[in-house]
């Protein structure tokens, strides 16, 4: 099916905004009705001791999990240390409210930040660094503060723990705490509930599919990546200082490393990708031990059978229980999708520079000994397409990574619109105007063709989304899919697109951050000869309203007939710039492409 | 001075084990893309099979050294069917999760049989050691810096002038070329888990009679071999080795100058100083992902 019939479908079904016309907290509603209802019940029914224990210890860990659905669901960020964090919120009200005799108001908040100080540094420290780095700085984080809780007896009490924690004025029995712990719960539980549908939860989920698309879409991934990981530290110390007063003492061996692997257990059988599947997994590790009490009888035998789990839910069941359930779900009741219409894309590209757009002069990158880019100048004017060529290994996408951020230049000077942007990291440029597409297609596979875009619209310094609210997002990435012509399939996951449309999809991203300068690295790689037509169609549309497009392509006739201004590259250096017509003529150009007699 | 030199061939002894649980690493690292979080317990779990060998069934002590590393070399297999190979298409993330789950049951499952009570295990030698001039030189340590060099040696040996180093070598640096070359990347892949889990386990067996034999040595061993690899750089076999002796003097002489019960803080804080300063460590480089 060709984009336009979808077009004129779409025009057929009734329209419906975008725009939900219920306000958000009236719609979520009946989730505030049923948390009312659980702490109505936990504060009213009777329990006997052993069963408010369960409760209470399911309540605290589960506000911990939650911190791990947040950094290794959202943010694909692995934290082995939220026993540790659990224990810094634990030991600061513990020890606050009895050696300090603190507010325990005051105490739960300071345990909190406490984690969440540790977590921004122990971050910060290493989150520049791949996975693996994180995964044994944060073991090792684990380890230490194990050491120092165990041996700085004047401060923590040792191997004794604290006893007789207090709990607040209004608080004072288990069970009334207990309503407290749920309502907590509750709450942290909506709010991570709907961090992914923010844009900060938005940017952890791009950053997790994809790092180097993110940070070309204009997201701080450092940043997104350090926030991810203090929040969870957050809610490790939140739900610690919780359990610290639930149970009115602590000791050491609770926030072992073992306990670390006990929350990364829980948030992975139950779903790492949800809230309720943190709460499902929670629930059941703690009552199967209750169940099944021989396995504590033997010390190390229901860790040993939780690192079994590990490793056969990550191979069987990835997405954990809940995962496996929704898959159901929307296996048995496919929505449709709404239909939706919006405005035609309008492009106001912005003019703070000269005549020139993007003014490159004495580029160069060497690898070692090897000059791939050699003192290249080039210059795109305002307006229209400029397209970028050279044989195979002449140092074009070297150029490229370089425009965008992804090389450090040898030496040379990149201009974008009157702005240095020589030295400034990918996400920066974007926001100085620059979107760009890859070669190879980088999307966020997870997200539905309408969020991918949306991250594009996000982009800071894109003056077009009003207000920056959510509606104005949606209506501006809808607009955009709906200009290359997939707007009916807006809420449909990106891989069930076809390799043309997911190309397309990319464009629409850049397009709707409304930038200064669209860089397309090779957009007509793979396509067939209808998909071709159509790009050269979408380029003239997005040329004529004015927006700059530097085009890097083998395609002769796409570059022929697109392009007015050609600059073409051999070696690493520049062999001809100018008309297009003209350079494609040049006996340079024609001898680097066919080889001289 | 004398306290010093003492403490500096200490240091290089337990060192020389963290170079040798560092190397399986590098090597399982260079290999497979992957940090295999479970290369402690290959040292643990080798220390056991020489405790159940040596001690339970009182074979003598080269049998049991003998049939436990054929055990760990056994145990390599399991551990690359079990744990790597059915994720290796998967990202890193599921399989370095996997691994840690490995590392958790591994360790517990021993904990299961044996118990929280650490198991002692003799050294190779009668003779506990030699006194040369005011350094007295313990008969075990010797035996640990002399197979670390012995190895070491063969390992440049074995990757530099056999075609099956070679081969290995090719099929880190570049699977999919290594396949067309007519290389099998998954039988490679293989014989590094073997490799890797032999060479932890010997390094397990050679420093248990040091410590005690007891299921958090894995986890010790793994987190100060993978400050080892930061050290040096990773994906770098000389500088695991070097990384590993140099953490080996440094906590040493922690120990002796600063502070016992935080002796294994030091590790942490090395591997936190160079992954802010230098996280390329010393000999290594960076390298960026293309676009």
């Amino acid at each position: 099916m060709t984009a336009k019939t979808q077009d004129a479908k779409a025009q057929d079904l009734p329209a419906a905004a975008p725009v939900h016309s219920t306000p958000l907290l009236l719609r979520h509603l009946p989730y505030f009705i049923v948390a009312a209802i659980a702490v109505f019940a936990a504060a009213t029914m009777s329990f006997d001791g052993y069963v408010l224990n369960i409760l209470m210890q399911a309540t605290t860990f589960a506000v911990a999990v939650f911190g791990l659905t947040v950094v290794l669901g959202l943010c694909g960020q692995i934290n082995l240390a939220q026993a540790a964090f659990f224990g810094l919120g634990a030991y600061v009200v513990g020890l606050g409210t009895t050696d300090y005799q603190i507010n325990f108001w005051i105490c739960l908040i300071g345990g909190s930040l406490v984690a969440l100080l540790a977590g921004a540094l122990l971050g910060m420290s290493t989150l520049k660094l791949g996975g693996h780095y994180l995964a044994m700085v944060t073991i090792s984080f684990q380890q230490i503060l194990t050491l120092v809780i165990i041996n700085a007896i004047w401060l923590t009490h040792g191997p004794d723990g604290i006893s007789k924690i207090g709990r607040p004025a209004l608080f004072q029995s288990q069970q009334s705490f207990l309503a407290l712990c749920v309502a907590v719960l509750a709450l942290v539980g909506y709010l991570v509930w709907h961090l992914p549908d923010t844009r900060i939860g938005r940017a952890m989920r791009a950053v997790r599919d994809n790092e180097l698309a993110a940070g070309v879409a204009g997201i701080d991934i450092f940043r997104t990546k350090v926030l991810a990981f203090a929040l969870s530290a957050l809610l490790g110390g939140l739900g610690g200082g919780l359990f610290a007063g639930g149970f009115s003492y602590v000791s050491p061996d609770q926030f072992s490393f073992a306990e670390s692997i006990v929350f990364l257990t829980m948030a992975l059988l139950g779903g790492v990708g949800s809230p309720i599947g943190a709460v499902i997994g929670t629930g059941l590790l703690i009552l199967i031990p209750e169940w099944l009490r021989f396995l504590k009888s033997i010390p190390g035998l229901y860790l040993a059978i939780y690192g079994l789990f590990v490793i056969l839910i990550v191979r069987f069941m990835p997405d954990g229980i809940w995962g496996f359930v929704q898959d159901m779900l929307t296996r048995w009741c496919t929505k449709r999708p709404a239909a939706m219409t919006s405005p035609a894309l309008q492009l106001v590209p912005a003019k703070t520079g000269g005549d020139m757009v993007l003014e490159v002069t004495g580029l160069s990158k060497h690898f070692g000994g090897l000059k791939a880019v050699d003192k290249v100048d080039i210059a795109v004017r305002r307006g229209g397409v400029h397209a970028l060529i050279g044989p195979n290994g002449s140092g074009k996408t070297t150029t490229l990574n370089m425009l965008s951020g992804l090389y450090k230049v040898t030496s040379g000077k990149i201009m974008l619109d009157g702005t240095d942007v020589t030295d400034m990291p990918p996400h920066q440029r974007t926001a100085a105007g620059l979107g760009r597409t890859f070669q190879n297609i980088r999307l966020f596979r997870s997200m539905t063709a309408l969020e991918n875009v949306v991250i594009g619209a996000e982009r800071p310094g894109n003056t077009l989304t009003g207000n920056g609210g959510q509606d104005a997002l949606t209506e501006r990435a809808l607009s955009a899919l709906t200009f290359v012509g997939l707007g009916p399939r807006a809420n449909e996951l990106v891989s069930s697109f076809s390799y043309g449309h997911q190309r397309l999809i990319e464009i629409a991203r850049a397009l709707a951050g409304n930038p200064t300068l669209l860089l397309l690295d090779e957009p007509a790689a793979g396509l067939n000869s209808t998909e071709k037509l159509e790009l050269h169609d979408l380029l003239k549309r997005i040329a004529a309203q004015g927006l700059t497009i530097l085009i890097i392509d083998h395609d002769m006739t796409l570059v022929r007939e697109a392009a007015q201004h050609i600059t073409v590259l051999n070696f690493g250096k520049r062999i001809a710039d100018g008309e297009s017509l003209a350079v494609l003529q040049h006996p340079d150009v024609i001898s680097a492409y066919l080889g001289t007699e | 001075m004398d306290q010093i030199l003492q403490l500096l061939f200490t240091g290089i002894g337990i060192g020389a084990v963290y170079a040798l649980v560092a190397l399986g690493f590098v090597l399982i690292f260079r290999a497979t893309n992957v940090v295999n979080f479970a290369q402690g317990e290959f040292s643990m779990v080798a220390a056991f099979l020489m405790v159940v060998f040596a001690v339970d069934l009182q074979w003598p002590y080269w049998l049991s050294f003998i049939v436990s590393l054929a055990g760990m070399a056994l145990f390599g297999v399991i551990f690359n069917l079990g744990v790597y190979y059915p994720l290796r298409h998967r990202t890193f993330l599921p399989v370095i999760i996997a691994t840690i789950g490995a590392s958790i049951f591994l360790a517990n499952s021993v904990l299961a049989i044996y118990g929280p009570a650490p198991q002692v295990l003799e050294g190779w030698f009668e003779t506990p050691g030699i006194q040369l001039g005011p350094v007295y030189l313990d008969s075990q340590y010797l035996l640990i810096i002399a197979v670390t060099i012995a190895l070491v040696i063969l390992n440049y040996w074995f990757f530099e002038h056999t075609m099956l180093g070679k081969k290995l070598q090719a099929t880190s640096q570049d699977k999919e070329m290594a396949s067309l070359l007519g290389i099998s990347v998954s039988g490679m892949i293989m014989i590094t888990f073997i490799y890797s889990a032999v060479l932890g386990g010997l390094a397990g067996i050679l420093v248990a009679p040091v410590l005690f034999v007891s299921i958090q040595m894995g986890a010790t061993i793994a987190l100060k071999a993978f400050a080892a690899t930061i050290i040096g750089g990773f994906g770098d076999v000389t500088g695991a080795i070097i990384g590993g002796i140099a953490l080996g003097i440094i906590e040493t002489f922690g120990a002796a100058y600063v502070s016992v019960p935080y002796k294994d803080a030091f590790a942490f804080l090395v591997l936190i100083l160079f992954l802010v300063f230098r996280p390329q460590g010393i000999f290594g480089e960076r390298v960026a992902e293309k676009a």
